[in-house]
């Protein structure tokens, strides 16, 4: 069956409209369905959730294809790259040069059955070169499950190249979160810990700022396999290339505040019993009782940012202060969706 | 987010941290480790002790030290005064040779480094023709001669140490006069010995290794007497008036040689085997001292029986018909002998021995009967049994500080009461600002009490806790009781004892109560002693009581130690602190953690098992609470417990070997000598180390988990007097924290003290909080509704501290080897965290807060937390705000046990080991410093001399 309508593209709406929409116009009320469509690359995609939902609303060119599908008789393999064109493209060419031609089409799991276990973040303000990999222990039994180790790395110096010493990946066990990802691989060198760098510091030290941050572990890597990277100019012609190019400004502080505040929202809570009764999460303390210092601080900060700050910081600043602007929740979600595309691309 | 908004900008604050913090290593408290060389100026009446690792440390009179440090870091081998000088010179392990001068800089005097200098000899000689082996600061103090290994004399013109090549003694010019067959016999070889004639600056004495002893005029050049000794030669000394020398020898005879001008080949006038007729161990080292009424004093080091008592450490003093040969318990480096050094003066009197042994100091009085030790200011041996543990205590009141001193001085009656006879220099220091206490608890079941207010860290009073157990230490084993008839007449003196009886006496933690006289310790084998001071010797029954930390678990068993037995019955205590209740975890693990409350009158103690609270009013345990993991079985089985054991046998073997050495006294002494000890000591630690090298040097990335081992081990108990329940109503709780992030808080009950014997102590729990990250718990605190943490009991009962603001809210801080986190109270909610290890990759390994005060105004002091991380470095941060205020690198990294051993005072100030035997002292502090500041006055003998010293005071003005 087929079925065509409109949709103002500039206010998509949400997804539950939407869904409620299309099952409106399917005349399935109470129907469970799968939604998917073909993104511009002809692979196809879900649409479950808001985020997904924008995406394929952006993506329209200007006819978005929409499929349909009962839940129960649903093919959850179907969705994935290449599915449509069942054909080599030359981004897939890129990415997997040496092993594209035994491996069958990537699968994509519907993102709501399970939580997100790895991704790649931040790839417009690395370096080719370099890798962030965000590894969500919360919530899984799966190990870590990796070791590091002392090794040496060559740098180009301003006196030339030079050997410094590194710490690099140096085992991965097998069945850990680590190795099942596919992001990390022995002999790929650290480089930074949520947001800090290694260089000079000792394995132990690393070891330790590794597993203090183990819930939500950020690793940033220069993979030992140099070829495997996403290629900057080829993203662009990506799913999602263009949106994030165009919303974030890409000032690095910034970004690396922004994922931090991120891992301190997501950051493990505390648990108390009290007088032993069940298990609670403790709650942060009120914003009232934050200390004088600290709004000292912040006005201090708006001082300098009449000083010539950029902009971008001051909204950061407001979602600090817990009053969140709109405009920056756009931002965020925007890179959230970033982050995801990163997963599809490597892997 | 905050932490990316510089904190650290605002002007005023910065201002204020200058004011406020400032890092110093102050001094060195302790014996230094590994001495090598020693030397005395009776002119200045210092000793300089030289080491292995090339510092050379000046000690006078109680309060004046000096350190030097040669950059070489090469062993000192020899240190020689200057006579009359402010100035010293030092031979090196390479042969070199370093002046070092005191000059007064800014009302101090302070030790620099003033030249150096390395001996060349002529193109194409061997090494060994300019290999120092004997060095003579000249009378004149214009000249060092210096003897070497092929015979050769050099003079070297001092202060410049330039070479004067024509004055050389050569081993040729020597041999000149000598009868052909005795040259012919033996080689001059090595330079011994050289002295200068006591009353005759221009002959000086020169013993050749082989036996020659020739008397060299300076002025003529020529050699005016040949000494034709027959025996390899050891050292030389002259008796007072130069009319007769002594030389002593390698098979442990001295020999008596006349000077006369007539007789150009003297034949010796007596030759003695003081411990003959067997064979015997050189005699390295001789004094023959003059007194008044004739009877001399002939001092000598070694000479011992070589088959039964060959390795011993004596020296014995001869003195008409009493001899002692008093036995060291290390090996001896060198020793002294204070006597009149007035020149006018027509006998020696010797006054005293000092003795450097390679562990500690020994001084003997020699002028009282019975020659008693003198109690030594300084260089104290922290290390005579190893240190186990350490509590420092600031501002000690004035009575008990007194009651502990009294209780102490009972203990030191056999000690001489002779003033401390080396006395140079003057203390200029400012009094210490207050009485500071240092608890070291060590291995053999003892805790000492340290004065550590000032520079000169003594003992007050030592505490025995073995007297409460039996141990299978023989009570007769006792080195010092010796027959009447014994020979040699040995006679063990000094405090170093490496050996414990039984490792579980160990003293792992101690809490004193400085307002009460109360003490806690707890040791290895979960033994748990309550204490009160008691200035009278007292006679009485200690109380047991059993704390189950297992409580209803099944099915473990414990394959750590057993627990100590305990003596029944009345137990004679000496004054000062006395035991009167103990508590014995079962399983008898390590204690690990312990608190005490004067107050309320109860002791919280924690092991790897669980924890328990005592009320040791009414000697009753009131509850007891097990952190167990139930799969966790490491930990019962006692952690490390294969290297434990290894230690164990060692340890076990070696006291097997002392018995030995004990019981065969008569018969051929057996090996174990503490070398032999040390060697097995480096054996074992070459394997160690070799065993981890061999591992892989890589490193698991793994989330803590609840599974973890140990995570049930009590890291922390801390009472404090606050909102548990709910905000109206505040109480006693205490509170627990351990190795796996969990923090538990129980509520207490502590009945009014005019029904406290009538009424139980209740306790129930009400909090348990779990830290996410799961990293231990090192540090617990509550903070007052100003942010100000609680005092300590019974510190606002004497007027010492502000009562509590108990009408704000109470705030938690738990501090784990990872985070430091402030929680709301009663209602728990996070409020401030700062994620250490996180941002920075390093842990907490001590934790405290310690008060700050300004240098600028008095009336300005601040809380802070002093932190050592695992990396050596020392934090300041700030209460309640945890912002960094400061870091400095403090330690070594890979110096675990320096970590380990750290403590920080309540006044920003710290205590480190730097080697078994040694305290370094740091301060946090720009108000608290406790350093030596003294001066050393030149006693003015000669014009000359008060000349160089004017001049040596203009150039330091000059520098200035």
């Amino acid at each position: 069956e087929f079925r065509r309508f409109s949709l103002e593209r500039s206010k998509p709406g949400k997804f539950e409209e939407f869904y409620g929409l299309l099952q409106h116009v399917h005349k399935i009320p109470n129907v469970d369905v799968l939604v998917g469509y073909t993104d511009i690359h002809g692979d196809l995609l879900p649409i479950n959730n808001d985020d997904n939902y924008h995406k394929a609303v952006s993506t329209a060119n200007p006819l978005l294809r929409i499929f349909i599908q009962r839940k129960e008789d649903a093919d959850y393999s179907a969705f994935g790259t290449d599915t449509m064109t069942r054909k080599k493209n030359v981004l897939s060419n890129v990415l997997r040069p040496d092993n594209h031609k035994k491996k069958p089409h990537i699968v994509i799991s519907m993102p709501q059955d399970f939580r997100p276990v790895s991704s790649i973040i931040d790839v417009d303000i690395l370096p080719e070169t370099h890798r962030r990999v965000r590894l969500y222990k919360y919530g899984t039994d799966k190990p870590l499950g990796f070791y590091i180790r002392d090794g040496s790395s060559v740098r180009v110096t301003p006196h030339g190249l030079e050997k410094v010493p590194g710490i690099f990946i140096s085992r991965l066990v097998p069945g850990g979160l680590a190795q099942s990802t596919g992001l990390l691989a022995v002999n790929d060198e650290v480089l930074e810990v949520n947001g800090i760098e290694v260089s000079g510091k000792s394995l132990d030290q690393v070891t330790d700022m590794m597993i203090a941050n183990s819930r939500n572990l950020i690793i940033t890597v220069r993979p030992a396999n140099q070829r495997n990277n996403v290629v900057r100019n080829s993203r662009t012609s990506g799913s999602s290339g263009q949106s994030t190019e165009s919303s974030l400004p890409s000032s690095t502080p910034n970004i690396l505040a922004n994922f931090l505040q991120g891992e301190e929202e997501s950051d493990e809570e505390d648990i108390i019993i009290e007088d032993s009764g069940e298990p609670q999460q403790i709650p942060k303390a009120a914003p009232t009782s934050e200390s004088l210092e600290s709004l000292t601080q912040i006005e201090l900060l708006h001082e300098s940012t009449q000083n010539g700050f950029l902009p971008s910081s001051e909204m950061n600043l407001n979602h600090s202060a817990g009053s969140v602007s709109m405009e920056y929740e756009v931002q965020d979600a925007e890179h959230k969706s970033l982050e995801e595309d990163g997963t599809i691309i490597t892997l | 987010m905050r932490r990316f908004l510089r904190p650290g900008h605002d002007p005023v604050r910065e201002r204020l941290k200058r004011d406020l913090f400032q890092f110093n290593k102050t001094v060195e408290h302790g014996f230094p480790h590994q001495p090598s060389a020693l030397g005395y100026s009776p002119f200045l009446r210092l000793m300089a002790i030289g080491t292995r690792s090339g510092a050379i440390k000046l000690y006078g009179a109680p309060g004046v030290e000096f350190m030097g440090l040669h950059e070489e870091n090469n062993t000192v081998m020899q240190i020689h005064f200057i006579p009359d000088q402010c100035q010293l010179v030092t031979l090196l392990d390479d042969n070199s040779l370093h002046l070092w001068s005191l000059k007064q800089h800014s009302g101090a005097s302070e030790l620099r480094e003033e030249h150096r200098f390395t001996l060349k000899g002529p193109p194409g000689s061997p090494p060994s023709a300019t290999q120092i082996t004997a060095v003579l600061p000249h009378s004149s103090r214009e000249v060092l001669y210096l003897g070497t290994e092929s015979g050769n004399i050099f003079v070297v013109e001092l202060p410049s140490f330039r070479a004067l090549e024509d004055r050389t003694i050569t081993s040729e010019a020597v041999l000149q006069r000598v009868p052909e067959d005795y040259c012919n016999r033996r080689s001059c070889e090595l330079v011994e010995a050289l002295r200068e004639h006591p009353k005759n600056p221009d002959q000086i004495l020169i013993g050749y290794s082989r036996g020659l002893i020739v008397l060299w005029d300076l002025q003529n050049n020529k050699a005016t007497h040949h000494f034709l000794g027959s025996q390899q030669l050891e050292n030389l000394y002259w008796q007072r008036d130069g009319s007769k020398f002594i030389s002593c020898h390698y098979d442990g005879s001295y020999t008596q040689w006349p000077v006369s001008s007539d007789n150009k080949q003297p034949e010796p006038l007596e030759n003695l085997v003081p411990y003959g007729p067997f064979p015997c161990k050189a005699i390295s080292k001789i004094y023959w001292q003059t007194t008044k009424n004739g009877l001399p004093y002939i001092i000598f080091q070694g000479g011992m029986p070589r088959a039964s008592y060959g390795d011993r450490h004596s020296i014995s003093v001869v003195h008409g018909s009493q001899q002692t040969a008093f036995d060291f318990t290390s090996r001896v480096i060198d020793f002294f002998i204070i006597f009149s050094s007035e020149p006018t003066a027509e006998f020696d009197d010797p006054s005293a021995m000092v003795v450097l042994a390679e562990e500690e100091l020994v001084v003997i009085d020699l002028k009282t009967a019975g020659w008693p030790a003198v109690h030594p200011p300084y260089l104290a041996s922290l290390h005579c049994s190893a240190i186990t543990c350490s509590h420092h205590v600031s501002n000690i009141p004035l009575k008990l500080w007194e009651r502990i001193i009294s209780a102490g001085s009972k203990q030191n009656i056999h000690y001489s009461n002779m003033p401390w006879p080396i006395d140079g220099g003057t203390n200029v220091a400012p009094d210490p600002p207050q009485r500071d206490l240092l608890l070291t608890g060590h291995e053999d079941g003892t805790v000492r009490f340290w004065d550590a207010s000032g520079v000169c860290l003594h003992l007050l009073y030592k505490l025995s806790t073995v007297r409460v157990f039996l141990t299978d230490a023989d009570p007769n084993d006792n080195m010092n009781t010796l027959g009447e008839d014994e020979w040699p007449p040995l006679r063990k003196v000094g405090t170093f004892d490496p050996y414990s009886d039984d490792p579980r006496l160990g003293i792992q933690k101690i809490y004193l109560c400085k307002y009460s006289g109360y003490l806690a310790v707890a040791g290895t084998a979960g033994q748990v002693l309550v204490m009160e001071l008691n200035d009278e010797d007292a006679e009485h029954v200690v109380d047991h009581a059993e704390a189950d930390l297992l409580q209803d678990q099944e099915g473990y068993r414990w394959k750590g130690h057993e627990k100590l037995k305990t003596r029944d019955g009345v137990v004679r205590f000496e004054a000062g602190f006395q035991p009167f209740v103990l508590v014995q975890c079962q399983p008898p693990a390590v204690v690990t953690s312990l608190a005490l409350h004067s107050e309320w009158k109860l002791v919280a103690f924690g092991t790897s098992h669980g924890f328990g609270l005592f009320d040791h009013q009414q000697k009753r345990l009131v509850f007891v609470k097990c952190t167990l993991h139930p799969s966790d079985q490491l930990a019962l089985e006692g952690p490390l417990s294969r290297v434990k054991s290894l230690k164990k046998s060692l340890r076990q073997s070696f006291r097997r070997i002392r018995r030995s050495r004990v019981s065969s006294r008569k018969r051929r002494g057996a090996g174990g000598n503490a070398s032999e000890v040390q060697e097995a000591n480096a054996k074992f630690d070459q394997d160690a180390l070799q065993e981890m090298e061999l591992a892989p040097v890589q490193r698991k990335i793994e989330a803590r988990s609840a599974e973890d081992s140990f995570t049930g081990f009590v890291r922390t108990l801390y009472f404090a007097d606050t909102f548990l329940r709910d905000s109206s109503r505040h109480c006693p709780s205490l509170w627990a924290g351990t190795n796996g992030g969990t923090v538990y808080a129980f509520c207490l009950r502590v009945p009014p003290a005019e029904r406290r014997m009538d009424e139980p102590v209740r306790a129930e729990q009400a909090k348990e909080i779990q830290l996410m990250h799961r990293a231990p718990v090192v540090g617990i605190l509550v903070l007052d509704g100003r942010s100000t943490p609680l005092p300590e009991p019974l510190e606002v009962a004497h007027d010492l501290s502000k009562s509590p603001d108990m009408q704000g809210s109470h705030q938690l801080l738990v501090v784990s080897e990872e985070q430091f986190k402030v929680f709301t109270l009663p209602k728990v909610s996070s409020k401030l965290k700062l994620k250490l290890t996180a941002l920075e990759g390093c842990r907490v390994r001590k934790v405290t807060v310690a008060n700050f005060g300004s240098c600028k105004t008095d009336d300005y002091s601040e809380n802070d937390l002093a932190v050592l991380t695992n990396l050596g470095d020392v934090q300041i941060i700030s209460l309640p705000f945890l912002k960094l205020q400061i870091r400095y690198p403090c330690i070594r990294k890979e110096d675990v046990s320096g970590i380990a051993s750290c403590v920080f005072t309540k006044y920003g100030q710290g205590f480190y080991l730097i080697s078994p035997s040694e305290f370094e002292r740091f301060s946090l502090s720009t108000k608290w410093l406790v350093e030596p500041r003294c001066v050393v006055d030149v006693p003015e003998v000669t014009s000359n001399n008060h000349v160089h010293n004017k001049s040596g005071m203009e150039n330091t003005a000059r520098k200035s």
